[in-house]
C-alpha cells in the first residue's frame, strides 16, 4: 500500500490530492490567502480529512506551483510544469499539449507519450493570458468570475474589439465601450477573444499536437475555451475538476520517487 | 526538452531558448555572460543543466541585449561559448 500527496500552492488557489496506490483518495482546493504556507497546510488538511487519514499516513508529499519551496511537510519539489504534464498525461493518455491556464500565469506545455515534458514556455510577467485578467473584467462589470465564459458567447449587436497586450488598457478600453452603451455580453466577447489570442501564440511557440489538454481555473471559462477550439482547430481535454491537474502530477511523482527508494 | 524563458510584451518576443538536452552542464554560457543572464540548476529530472536566472526571466529584455544586438561582436557570447549549439535567441 503506498499512499502518497501532491500539493500545489499556486497564486490565488492552494490545492491537495492524495493518491492511494494510484488511485485519487481525495482532493482540495482553497484560496491561497496571503501565506503559502498556511495554505499548503489547510489544503493538506482539507484532503486528509476528507480521505479519513492524518499526515503521518501519508508516505511521500511533493509540492508544487509558486509556493512550493515553503512547504514544510513536502520531501520534495518539483516545478509544475512537469507536475501539470505528469497529471494531464494520467487523465488523458494521448494528451501531447497542455495548457495550464492560472490565476496569474499561462503556460504552454509539450509533453511525449511517458508525460515527459519536451518543450514549455511560461508567461508569468504579464496578466494578459491568466486568470487575473478575467477577475479584472468581473470586476468591472459587476458579475461573478464563473458567468463571464457564457455572457462572452451571447453577442448580443457585434463583438467589441478590445487591445491583446496590456490588462491594464483592456481594462481601460472595456470601460469606455460601456460608457458609450456597448452590451457588456459584446465587451465580454472582445475581452475573451484577446485573451485567446495571446494564449494562442504562446501555444505556438511550442507547437500544438493533438491530445490538446486544458487545465487550471481558466478551463471553466467556456467563452475561452471555445475560441482555443476554434484557432486551434482540435477539441480539448478537460479535466472535471481541471484545477487538480498539478496537484494529481506532483503527487504521481511523489509514487515514482517512493517506488524508486523502496527498490534501492 | 526545449525551455523558453522570457515574454512577449507590445514591443516584441524576447525568448532565451536553451535545449536541455543538448546542455551537459559545462557552465561555459554562465561564465561567459557579462550581464549574468544564466545560472545552473537541477531540472526536475535531476539533471544539471543551464537555465535564465529566476530573477532575470521577466527582466530579461533589460538585462540581455539580444543576440542581435551587442553581444554577437563581441569576442565571447553564449551562443559561442556553448559547445553544444543548446542556446538560441528570439531576438
Amino acid at each position: 500500500m503506498m499512499i502518497t500527496a501532491g500539493v500545489d500552492v499556486g497564486s490565488l488557489t492552494g490545492k491537495a490530492l492524495i493518491l492511494k496506490d494510484s488511485e485519487i483518495a481525495s482532493w482540495s482546493l482553497l484560496p491561497t490567502g496571503a501565506d503559502s504556507t498556511v495554505a499548503a497546510g489547510k489544503a493538506i488538511d482539507a484532503a486528509l480529512e476528507k480521505a479519513q487519514l492524518s499526515l503521518s499516513n501519508i508516505d511521500y508529499v511533493v509540492s508544487t506551483g509558486y509556493g512550493r519551496q515553503i512547504v514544510p511537510f513536502a520531501q520534495r519539489n518539483i516545478t509544475e510544469i512537469s507536475c501539470h504534464a505528469r497529471g494531464a498525461h494520467w487523465l488523458f493518455p494521448q494528451a501531447r499539449t497542455i495548457l495550464d491556464m492560472g490565476g496569474q500565469d499561462c503556460k504552454a506545455i509539450r509533453c511525449d507519450d511517458a508525460g515527459k515534458v519536451t518543450n514549455f514556455v511560461m508567461n508569468d510577467k504579464c496578466a494578459a493570458g491568466a486568470g487575473r485578467s478575467m477577475e479584472v473584467m468581473a470586476e468591472l462589470l459587476q458579475l461573478p468570475l464563473d458567468e463571464l465564459g457564457g455572457l462572452s458567447l451571447e453577442i448580443v449587436a457585434a463583438e467589441v474589439p478590445i487591445s491583446s497586450t496590456c490588462v491594464v488598457f483592456a481594462k481601460s478600453e472595456a470601460l469606455s465601450h460601456l460608457r458609450r452603451g456597448k452590451h457588456r455580453n459584446d465587451i465580454l466577447a472582445g475581452v475573451c477573444e484577446a485573451l485567446a489570442t495571446r494564449v494562442h501564440s504562446l501555444l505556438n511557440r511550442v507547437g500544438i499536437e493533438s491530445e490538446f489538454v486544458i487545465s487550471g481555473g481558466i478551463a471553466k471559462n467556456i467563452g475561452i475555451v471555445k475560441r482555443l477550439t476554434d484557432k486551434t482547430g482540435l477539441t480539448p481535454r478537460i479535466a472535471d475538476e481541471p484545477q487538480i491537474v498539478g496537484a494529481l502530477g506532483a503527487a504521481l511523482f511523489a509514487e515514482e520517487i517512493l517506488q524508486r527508494e523502496r527498490q534501492i | 526538452m526545449i525551455a523558453h524563458y522570457g515574454y512577449t510584451d507590445a514591443s516584441g518576443e524576447y525568448y532565451i531558448i536553451i535545449d536541455t538536452d543538448k546542455c551537459d552542464g559545462c557552465e561555459e554560457c554562465v561564465r561567459v555572460c557579462s550581464r549574468g543572464v544564466f545560472e545552473l540548476a537541477l531540472d526536475d529530472y535531476d539533471k544539471a543543466v543551464a537555465r535564465v536566472k529566476e530573477d532575470v526571466v521577466k527582466s530579461i529584455h533589460y538585462v540581455c541585449p539580444g543576440y542581435g544586438g551587442k553581444c554577437i561582436n563581441e569576442e565571447n557570447n553564449c551562443h559561442k561559448a556553448c559547445p553544444y549549439d543548446a542556446i538560441s535567441h528570439t531576438w
